[in-house]
């Protein structure tokens, strides 16, 4: 479904490469995870997909096709982004229902009279939230909305930049048992930009382990449950993550044997 | 428990003239260990933390039965009293390096204000001396260097590093960590927490320690509080978080991925009223 081929991003003509050749490609109907520490370019990347960032090396192609640097309103039916942080990424002065509209009005498509109530039925919201402002919601709501406003134009793929880490862990698994049906009633794609392996693990088939502006691994989910992983970098990783799960371990002990 | 170092009976905290109760009747004692206190965004934690200091806003109604360090009243200490507990007895590290160093100036000289703040007779090259110990103490390989810096040309983890040295420097006896290490990366996060947990241990601090990371507190402390919404619901020994009574312990600790064998949907927690009425639990 997505393609990228050799992309490299430099931020500044003399500056050095920030995304140095990364090439990997999302199944359609799949979710592929991409996992690193801040710093390594993960989300560089993902912005360079969606459009936000024109100034990029290299080949990404959308089902087949390449796409030009200047994407195409079309291609924003086809792809949409979830950010971050539900707090900033909402217009504070707007209402629920006018900002999940505003998509289609962009598209120019028609306004249907139970569109909204229907996308924030499929999220899992009630429809009457629609006339509230994002500061009238909680940290949870609020990315449900965010992921509704993705949803509106029924797009075949989404992008999630660390869609659940300004949310508490239980709403987190709200957010992720919700992103998980979502993909199954519409068969959605979704390439997952995320610095905790837990999170890529539960929702992810593929993961492509990152450091330093390259993919040092790429490699399927039953590897890294298994801990089976080969790069040096990829098992630090793994190892510092999973010592944070559950074994009894004090610190010091983790840092000796990692 | 020998003598605790921090007394608190029935901490209650409203805003706003008391329309809004942040904390409903806390009670802790703390000793010379590592205490946690975990809970969601909102549960009153920080705010916990933050009243301990009297470092909240005027708007803020604290009232308790009791609430001491060692002899001293911290509801009734004079202003002057409280700043010389504050950083020099009672230290406080919060989440984020980035918004809470002085942008403007070096490192080592903001380390080596706090020294000088609470040791006035030190000279300038003698807390220069004691800044660079201490930023080898914090495990920074070049110490020359990085006294020089700005905030801006360093990593997260080593700005905490640098946070945990400022507050280190004037050796409090007690410390409260408010989500210290969750701006910071998983691999940078567990050698920060070593490090703090290395220096707490050798200097036998009482430590309390704020976050909603069940993980890290189970890991990291002796005994855990778990709060929600302004009550204490449960108090546990770390180790035997796993046999947690409390429903929404219980909850919290199922919501967790988990790398190894993720279930297929992930339990979310059903919040039931009558928590909010339970009488709250002390420690």
């Amino acid at each position: 479904m997505i393609d990228v081929e050799n992309l490299t991003i430099r931020f500044g003509p003399r500056s050095p490469l920030v995304v140095k050749g990364v090439s990997f490609s999302v199944e359609r109907g799949k979710s592929f995870g991409l996992v690193g520490e801040s710093g390594c370019g993960k989300s560089t990347v993902l912005r360079a997909i969606s459009g936000l960032n024109r100034n990029y090396g290299g080949r990404i192609s959308l089902d087949g096709k390449p796409l030009e640097p200047e994407r195409s309103k079309a291609f924003f039916r086809d792809v949409q982004m979830v950010f971050q942080d539900p707090y900033g990424s909402l217009h504070p002065r707007k209402t629920v229902r006018s900002q999940l509209i505003e998509p289609l009005r962009n598209q120019n498509l028609p306004i249907k009279e139970n569109a909204v109530a229907d996308v924030l039925k499929a999220v899992g919201l009630d429809p009457s939230l629609g006339y509230r402002f994002p500061h009238q919601l909680s940290g949870g709501q609020r990315q449900r909305v965010a992921i509704a406003r993705a949803l509106i134009l029924d797009p075949p793929v989404l992008l999630l930049d660390e869609p659940t880490s300004a949310l508490d862990v239980s709403v987190q698994a709200e957010i992720l048992n919700l992103l998980a049906d979502l993909q199954k009633e519409r068969g959605l794609t979704y390439l997952l930009v995320s610095h905790d392996m837990a999170v890529i693990a539960h929702l992810c088939s593929r993961v492509a382990i990152m450091n330093g502006g390259e993919i040092v691994e790429e490699t399927g989910i039953d590897q890294i449950r298994s801990g089976h992983v080969q790069h040096p970098y990829s098992q630090r990783l793994l190892s510092a993550s999973r010592a944070y799960g559950k074994q009894e371990m004090r610190p010091a002990e983790i840092m000796s044997s990692a | 428990m020998t003598e605790p170092l921090i007394d608190v009976r029935n901490m209650e905290i409203s805003f706003a003239h008391g329309f809004v109760k942040a904390v409903r009747g806390v009670s802790f004692q703390l000793g010379r260990e590592k205490l946690g206190i975990v809970g969601e965004s909102g549960s009153g934690k920080s705010t916990v933390g933050r009243a301990i200091m009297r470092l909240l806003p005027p708007t803020a109604k604290v009232t308790a039965d009791r609430m001491t360090f060692h002899d001293t009243d911290l509801l009734a200490a004079s202003e002057k009293r409280m700043m010389e507990i504050r950083g020099k007895q009672i230290g406080l590290i919060l989440q984020d390096p980035k918004y809470s160093l002085n942008p403007v100036m070096r490192v080592g000289e903001q380390i080596a204000e706090t020294y000088r703040l609470h040791y006035p007779k030190v000279g300038r090259k003698a807390a220069e001396t004691k800044v660079l110990e201490m930023l080898e103490a914090v495990k920074i390989r070049d110490p020359q260097r990085v006294f020089r810096l700005y905030p801006h040309e360093v990593s997260g983890g080593m700005g905490q590093r640098i946070m945990i040295a400022m507050m280190l420097i004037a050796e409090p006896e007690v410390l409260i960590a408010d989500e210290p290490t969750s701006a910071l990366d998983v691999t940078v996060r567990l050698d920060v927490l070593a490090l703090l947990d290395e220096l707490v241990s050798r200097r036998n601090l009482g430590l309390i320690f704020i976050s909603h990371d069940l993980n890290l507190i189970r890991k990291f402390c002796d005994r855990v509080l778990i709060m929600y919404a302004g009550r204490v619901v449960e108090v546990l020994k770390a180790s035997e978080l796993d046999n947690a009574q409390h429903p929404y312990t219980q909850g919290l600790l199922a919501s967790l991925p988990s790398i190894e064998n993720p279930p297929a949907r992930l339990p979310v927690l059903t919040r039931d009223p009558s928590w909010l009425t339970q009488p709250t639990i002390g420690a």
